[in-house]
């Protein structure tokens, strides 16, 4: 008992290590402030490539969404980070995360607007078509509107996916929570740091795990 | 050296995929077996979890609503590096395997109770009432009548997050489990060439694409339309 406490519970160490861990929080933030909307602007993108009249067109969503969904996203991190190098282009770790994010990210957030859209009736586009609005705008102000709201349980809790993922940033050195801890770790020869880690995320994540389980039940009640 | 034949050198040069291509089908075993070994495990925690929480009893519900909700919120790298190298220091020592076994089973039992427990509390009051009163037990109507229908809810939803659990397994190189990408990084580090990373990054793909079609087909083939 005396030793979990020591190795996992230590005090001291607690103490020591904390400011290094907010600022980790305070990066992992920014990151997150960086990747999210990049992903559900690029999902989007994708999503509008499956409404296309062209065949080819959408196909080409398809195939990009389900080689960047196979991929996992550890892979394309470090297929980004030291790869690209080979070929003469050399990314900082905030890039090389960023566009490793936005090609896995899209892809989820795009087959969730995908079925967003697709849970929107056909009576609705066509009403809208009908009353004069182009296809552009029927998009944004009819289709949407709603589709957004019919899978807002599905978006939040990716988007709780992609803040946990951020922490694979640590393994290309940038510096993170899961990062900070990790060298708190490693020099202090204890785990604590990384259960205050654990712990940070916990607190900060917790509330949104609550929404989604109330936002399904919502969505589920209609 | 044209441009095209360098990016080829750089990235597909035919000697070493020659040479390594064992190694990355290796690798590529290792996670399948790590693979089916977490989704098997994680299913079937998940739904005994779902199972138990049905009885309501209290204190033993609030533990699995916390563990559920813990292993929802913590990213696996977090919890992998915690296990991993917290347990040594107090005399516990697990392969590597074995603690990515462990702990990506947890984070899909987590959500694979979740997914269950939605799909068990959807079943509608009066099946209940009329399977009890036919004189099935409580646990023979669950087992036999809640159950079934509690499952074949969840498969879609299932589906998607287990194909994500499982990539998870690339995660394992961080800890030196020797699967695809640990034995792709390895060997790029060793012979300076970024052809095995290449390889490693197409194996996935070759496992995983046929994992994420099927996942499509199931997700419309179990969309169960409930009037």
């Amino acid at each position: 008992m005396e030793l979990i406490l020591q190795q996992f519970f230590n005090l001291e160490i607690l103490q020591k290590v904390t400011p290094l861990l907010l600022r980790g929080l305070a990066t992992t933030a920014y990151l997150c402030a960086l990747v999210i909307p990049l992903g559900l602007a690029g999902g989007l993108a994708v999503a509008l490539l499956s409404l296309s009249r062209w065949r080819a067109v959408v196909w080409t969503g398809v195939v990009l969404v389900d080689l960047f969904r196979a991929a996992p996203p550890l892979v394309l991190l470090i297929l980004i980070y030291s790869g690209l190098p080979f070929a003469g282009i050399t990314l900082s770790p905030t890039v090389a995360v960023c566009l490793a994010f936005f090609l896995n990210t899209s892809s989820y957030y795009g087959e969730i607007y995908r079925a967003g859209m697709d849970s929107v009736g056909r009576g609705q586009w066509e009403a809208a078509r009908s009353t004069g609005l182009g296809a552009a705008a029927t998009i944004v102000y009819v289709v949407l509107p709603q589709a957004v709201r019919n899978v807002l349980p599905d978006l939040v809790s990716n988007t709780i996916e992609v803040v946990k993922l951020t922490s694979i940033a640590s393994v290309v050195s940038f510096p993170e929570l899961l990062y900070s801890a990790d060298m708190a770790r490693s020099l202090t020869f204890n785990s604590t740091p990384v259960v205050l880690a654990a712990a940070i995320y916990v607190v900060v994540l917790w509330p949104l795990v609550r929404l989604v389980s109330r936002l399904e039940r919502r969505v589920a009640a209609h | 050296m044209s441009t095209w034949e360098r990016f080829l050198d750089t990235f597909f040069k035919p000697a070493m995929i020659a040479q390594y291509w064992p190694d990355i089908l290796k690798g590529a075993l290792v996670t399948v077996e790590i693979a089916a070994a977490v989704v098997l495990t994680g299913l079937v925690v998940g739904l005994a979890l779902a199972s138990l929480r049905a009885y309501r009893i209290l204190p033993v519900n609030a533990l699995i609503v916390a563990f559920v909700d813990v292993f929802r919120a913590l990213p696996p790298l977090v919890a992998i590096l915690l296990v991993y190298f917290g347990l040594p220091s107090v005399g516990i020592n697990l392969p590597s395997f074995v603690v990515l076994w462990v702990v990506l089973s947890l984070v899909l039992a987590a959500f694979a109770e979740e997914i269950f427990w939605a799909g068990i509390t959807s079943t509608p009051k009066g099946q209940w009432e009329a399977a009890r009163s036919t004189g099935l037990t409580f646990s023979t109507t669950l087992a036999h009548v809640v159950l079934p229908q509690a499952i074949r809810l969840g498969v879609p939803p299932l589906t998607n997050r287990t194909i994500a659990i499982t990539k998870n397994t690339a995660l394992g190189t961080v800890i030196g489990v020797g699967e695809i990408l640990n034995e792709a990084t390895t060997l790029q580090s060793f012979t300076g060439n970024a052809t095995p990373l290449m390889m490693g990054a197409i194996a996935y793909i070759a496992l995983f694409v046929p994992v994420v079609a099927l996942g499509r087909w199931i997700e419309t083939r179990f969309a169960w339309r409930r009037a």
